[in-house]
This record gives C-alpha cells, structure tokens and sequence, in this order.
C-alpha cells in the first residue's frame, strides 16, 4: 500500500503569499516531519503513554515551534510580525502529517506566560517550554478533558475570565482514552486556591487554539483530499478510471470548494488575531464551525471514494478522520461556537 | 504616478456626497420599471463627476488605475445610489470581454459610451434548445459580401428589452467541429428583424427575455475577435461572468444592495428573527449563526481565490468555486430563512407589502436562478473536476466532426 506520506504530494499552505523566511519554515518544518514521524511512527506511538516522543518535541522546539507566540525579550521571537501567522504554517504540516505533540496547548500557554506573567512565572516556565523540556495544558473551565494533561509539568487554569498558572504537582490528574492515537487527554482537578493568578481572560487564548487547530485540520483534509484525487486516478472499475465518472467528479468538486473555503476562513482567523481585528471572536467562531463540521464530511465522504478499504485499520485514512473529529470535538464545538456568534447578532442568550 | 489612494478616497467621499442621491428602498427592487432609466442619470452622473470606468483603459475613457481605487470607491460609496445595473453584466462581463478582444474602432465607438450612461449591454448566448451546451449554438450568420445576415433565437437574456446592445453568438461554419464554426458579434437590439419577448420569472418579475432574428443585417467590422473563432472570445466572457458573479470583478464599482440572498451584507435574516422575537429561541439562534458564517466564510473564499488567480497560484477556472459557493450558499440560506419565517412565509397583511416573511418566500421561489444562470452549478462542478483539478473530461458524441452531422433534439 502506498504510504500516504511521500515527498511527491505538496502540501498547500494556508496562506497562498508566504515570505520567502515562512516558506522556508514551513518547508524545514514539512522536511522534519517526514522525517521523524512517518504514518508507520505515528502508529508506534499509539501504545506510548505520552504520545509523542520528548526528544521528537525537543527538536521541533528547536526548529521554532514554542517560540512564535512568546516575545524576543522571553527569549521566543517569529518569523513576521504576528507569531499566529508563522505558527499556523507548522500546525498545518502537523495535520497534513497527523503529527503528534502537544503544540496547541504549549502555544496556549507559553503565549499568555509571555504576555501576562510575572518576572518570576516567565523564570520559572518558559525556558523549559521554548526548549521543549516542559510541556503546558490548558485547563478551560472544568477540566474534564484537557490535551496533554497528564503530560503537563504546568497548568494554565481558566474559570469564569479569571486565569491561574498552577505546577503539576498541586492538580489531581486521571489520564483518559482518546480517539486520536496519538493525542492524549486527561482529566484535572485543581482545588480554586491553587497556583498563582495571571493575567488575561482566556479569550485570547482560545482564539489561538482554534485557530491552530483550524490549521490543523485544513492540513489534515489537504491531505486527504490530494490522496483520494490521485487514488481516483488510479483505481479502475468497469475499464476505466474511478474519475472518469461524472457522479463522482461532481462530489469531488464540491469537496474541493468545501477545501478552499476552509483554507480561506481558516487563514481569515489567523489575520483577525494577528491584527488583532474587533471581530476576530466572530472569525475564529467563524472558522471553527465552519472547519469543525465540514472537514469530518469530507473525510468521511473521501472513505466513501475509497471504497472498503477506506475502513480499515489498514488504511491510514482513519488516522486522519480520528484527527478531524477530535478536533471537532475539543476547544468548543461548532455548535457552540455558533452560539458565539448568535450572541453578538442577536444580543446574549 | 497614480493620485496617491488615500486623497483618491477624500475627494471620493466628498464628491459623492455632494452629487449622488442616498440610497432608498426604491433603489433596492433593481427589476422596478423605470429603475434602468434612473440608473442611466446616476451612471452619466458618476461619468460627470470623472469617477467612471476606474479600472477600465484610460484611451477608452476610463481612469486605467488598480483595483484598489475601484475597491475605495466602492466603500465610500456604500451609502448612496449607484447604477448597479450597469455592472452585471454591462461592465463586468461585455465591456470586460470588448477590453480583451474589441478592435481599436470597436472599444472607442463603445466603451465612453458604456461608462457615460448612453449603452446598457446583454449577452445573447443562450437559445431554446439548450443552455449549458453553449457551443451547439444554433443561431446562423450567414456570410454575404461585408455583412452577415443572422436568423435564429436567444433566450435567458435578462433586461434585454431596456438594453441596448449585445454580444451575439452566432454559427458561421456548419463543416467543421461545434466549437471551430462560432462567431461573437456585437449586435444592436432595437432595429429591424429583432423582435423582443419578455418572459415573466417565477416571482412575477418581467426580467428574461427570448429575442427572434429575422434576417438581421450585421456588418463585418462588428465581429469580436475572429470570424469562425467567437469560442475564445465566449470563453473570456464565461470566465468574465463567473468572476462578476462569484464576486471578485474588479469591473464592478459600488457594492451589491437590497433583498439579495446573494449579497454578503443582506440582513433580512436577522430581521427577521427580531421581528418575530425569536432572539431568545435556541433553533433560530443556531441558524442565524449559520447564515452568518456563510457570508464571512463567503468573503474569505472570494479573497482567497481572487488574490491565488491574481497571483497565478491558482488556475483562472477556480472562478467556479466562488459560483458554485454562492450558489449552494443561497440555497442555504433561503432554506434558512424560511425554518426562522414559519407560517409567515405563507401569507401577510394587505397593507404591509415587503415584510421579511414575504421578502424571505419570493426569495426562495427564485432561489435556483442563480443556481442556473451564468453556468449551472452542474456546469462549474464539471469545471472544478476538469479544468481545476484536471480529472478526466466528459465523454461528448460531438466532437471532431463537422457540426451538421451532429445529432439534435427532434432531430
């Protein structure tokens, strides 16, 4: 079976003009993953307690991944002016390989550190995060489900606009299952008086995560979609190629502006927050119940195209849907992301 | 050296407001009669005040500056009321198409005249027996010595009846392959052997129209591009017309206005939710919602693909994905618009014409005209797979060979 990683498959950024310093960075990032984490290591992993490997992490961290988000002065630095534009080239490589490692709620946290901590919080933290030694988790409001949480060594802990950074050692952690192979979620419990207060109000911080994760799965159905293009191509039924036939080239298209549309609002979100627009709330709900709903569709509809094997443990189409639909699922829902923006329309529920 | 865009956008705003009407509820209903010959005053107005053709050549009477001064006058002139009917399809698409392909003789005789106001234009491409199949046109023109003489029917042509020309396709070779034996002439609507039928639409509108050529006379100097090769030129004005539509013409001046399910700004959804107190209802809010990522999602994607072709990073057929967008966005959110509407979507008042529920019904009885018109979303799905993602081509029974042998409905 052909691997669906190959060098012959580009992935297409999220944003069409890149300068010439993010394209080398995305394609340093593209070069490195290919690398370190073929499909065939990705499924090692799905036994290992962290999902990815420290020193895997390490290395990405020296390739810049936890540094767009934090000042220069913190010792982090990016490529343009705005670190979200950067960081959404490597969260997009991360789909289009389905990459493991903890990048949203790294950026999540070494971001608010950076911009809200106190001399001693930064002294404390960052270091370990730009280096890739320490891994952060966000715990958003009960803490239920929260990504890397049983690999954190620190947690950002928002409830209610109010935000703590708390040390690993003063939560109560219970490692969950997940559907990603390679994501890993844990339950936390902190008790209110843990930790140490920090600014921000976790707005912010979710624009980030879903616009990362937007990223991420924009590279994810890239990938897909170019795939199951090339699989059609190939695949004769009834002596001619499975895209010959006009019923599934008509869904293939609609696939196709599904795609753009997304690469679209998903690029949208990074600039809203970059800019940091007025209605970058809007666009990043925007984004996320666009994306959230429609990249499991076209997944899901791609699986169709491929026919049986599509649902196989075999095949690695399902590593991407997994990744789809924790995405889906995990930093608001689409429906709730609606509700985001239905109540700057029609006034608060 | 352009006027620096900043002070373009100053003594915009100032002329606007010193000369141009505001914008009414009147202006909205652009199939009203008598809406043309207001738009005509207001077009001759904008030419007056030297704010005509900004992107068009200046030799031509335009003002030959980028996009960027079209999109700066677009904004600034968002309160007021503007000839929007000249832009789709008289500047968009035929003037754009005439830029391309007319001859020097044909741009001066037309192009001032079209953004002075005096010209509103139509596309004759369409016949009775079969749209999406542009290059079975039927229409002859036959050849006699410095003429052509046309006789046939186009139909679809929507305001020809207050038109004033249109690009005409027209068969003038019957011994080689459909698309070899075309040519597009420029054809003046009111004058003897056409005759004009209005169609009345689904919503009761008057705006298609079929026109009948008896015998027309045509002069050669009015053929655009070459004889025997008007498919390159329909072609250009295809990809002109999905990018007029999809959103992203840098032809078009003035932004889109009114009960336009197609138009990223229209409120009549959200109107409609206050109207009927639904602010609270969790269904109505998730909707609402919806439709309000679509138009963001809209303009992202309008963005996206504008800047790609401009770039060459994307291929100019992509024009077909912001069609094929919009197209299935109006049906969402006609749909929509009538879950929120209820039982007012059925009946209303006698003395309240135009309430959101009765807007919102009429707009769902025409929604798939934009679905059909200016290539069906069949057509640009067809046009995504093929020209865009380079999947195999339809199999057709009428190529490579002569278009008489050609087989034909009733025949």
């Amino acid at each position: 079976m052909t691997p669906l990683l190959d060098d012959r498959v580009a992935c297409a950024a999220v944003e069409l003009d890149l300068t010439e310093d993010q394209a080398f960075f995305a394609q340093t990032t593209r070069k490195f993953l290919a690398a370190e984490c073929s499909i065939t290591a990705v499924r090692a992993l799905e036994s290992s307690d962290d999902g990815f490997d420290r020193d895997y992490w390490r290395r990405g961290c020296e390739l810049g991944w936890t540094s767009m988000l934090v000042s220069e002065a913190d010792g982090g630095g990016s490529l343009s002016d705005h670190g979200i534009l950067d960081l959404v080239l490597v969260a997009e490589e991360m789909g289009a390989a389905v990459a493991p490692g903890p990048l949203v709620p790294v950026s999540v946290v070494a971001s608010t550190i950076s911009a809200h901590g106190s001399p001693a919080q930064k002294r404390t933290w960052l270091p370990g995060l730009l280096s890739g030694e320490l891994i952060a988790a966000w715990v958003s409001g009960d803490g239920a489900i929260v990504e890397a949480g049983a690999q954190a060594d620190v947690f950002l802990v928002t409830v209610d606009g109010e935000q703590r950074i708390v040390a690993a050692a003063d939560a109560t952690i219970s490692p969950l299952v997940g559907l990603d192979l390679v994501r890993r979620f844990a339950r936390v419990e902190i008790s209110a008086d843990a930790g140490e207060p920090i600014g921000g109000d976790g707005e912010r911080e979710l624009q980030i995560a879903v616009a990362l994760q937007s990223a991420e799965t924009c590279g994810a159905m890239q990938r897909i979609f170019d795939v199951t293009l090339e699989y059609m191509a190939d695949r004769y039924s009834f002596g001619r190629p499975l895209s010959s036939y006009q019923a599934l080239k008509h869904r293939v298209a609609d696939n196709k502006m599904h795609l753009e549309a997304s690469h679209a609002i998903a690029t949208a979100a990074a600039r809203a927050i970059a800019e940091d627009a007025p209605d970058a709330n809007e666009v990043v709900s925007a984004a996320k119940s666009y994306i959230g709903a429609i990249a499991t569709e076209l997944i899901q509809d791609c699986v169709q195209l491929h026919g049986g094997i599509g649902v196989t443990w075999e095949h690695d189409l399902h590593l991407y849907l997994r990744r789809a639909t924790v995405n889906r699922a995990t930093y608001g829902t689409p429906t709730e992301h609606r509700e985001r923006i239905a109540a700057t329309i029609v006034g608060a529920a | 050296m352009s006027e620096p865009i900043e002070e373009f956008r100053g003594r915009a705003r100032a002329w606007l407001n010193q000369n141009m009407p505001p914008l009414s509820p009147a202006a909205w209903d652009r199939r009203a009669e008598g809406r043309r010959a207001v738009e005509r005053d207001l077009q001759r107005r904008v030419w007056d005040g030297g704010f005509a053709g900004i992107c068009f050549p200046a030799e031509y009477g335009g003002l030959g500056l980028a996009p960027e001064y079209q999109d700066v006058f677009s904004d600034e002139s968002a309160p007021y009321d503007m000839p929007f009917t000249f832009n789709l399809p008289t500047f968009s698409i035929l003037a754009a198409t005439l830029v391309d392909f007319g001859t020097h003789e044909q741009k001066l005789r037309h192009l001032p005249a079209i953004l002075k106001g005096d010209e509103l234009w139509v596309q004759f491409l369409s016949e009775p027996s079969g749209g999406s199949d542009l290059a079975g046109c039927l229409t002859r023109a036959d050849r006699d010595g410095d003429v052509f003489v046309l006789n046939g029917s186009k139909i679809w042509s929507s305001g020809a009846a207050e038109s004033d020309y249109a690009m005409c396709l027209a068969r003038t070779n019957w011994d080689v392959p459909k698309h070899r034996g075309l040519t597009i002439f420029i054809l003046k609507i009111h004058q003897p052997g056409v005759k004009v039928e209005q169609i009345r639409q689904v919503d009761g509108s008057m705006e298609f129209c079929q026109e009948f050529f008896d015998d027309v006379v045509v002069p050669v100097t009015d053929v655009v591009g070459e004889i025997d090769d008007g498919w390159t030129v329909a072609t250009r004005l295809l990809t002109h017309e999905r990018s007029a539509v999809g959103g992203h013409s840098k032809y078009i001046s003035g932004r889109s206005i009114g009960h336009d399910p197609s138009n990223d700004d229209d409120n009549t959804i959200v109107q409609l939710v206050r109207d009927l107190g639904l602010e609270q209802d969790r269904h109505a809010r998730q909707l609402v919602a919806e439709a309000q990522v679509r138009q963001m999602v809209s303009r992202a994607l309008i963005d996206r693909v504008s800047r790609g072709i401009a770039a060459g990073a994307a291929s100019p057929a992509s024009g077909a994905i912001l069609k094929l967008f919009l197209a299935t966005g109006v049906m969402r959110r006609t749909e929509i618009g009538l879950d929120i509407a209820g039982e007012v979507a059925a009946a209303w008042p006698v003395q309240e014409p135009h309430t959101p529920g009765q807007i919102m019904s009429e707009m769902s009885l025409w929604r798939q005209g934009i679905s059909l018109g200016g290539g069906s979303n069949e057509i640009q799905r067809n046009i995504i797979s093929e020209r865009v993602l380079g999947m195999p081509r339809e199999y057709a029974a009428d190529r490579e060979i002569p278009y008489r042998d050609v087989k034909r409905t009733g025949g």
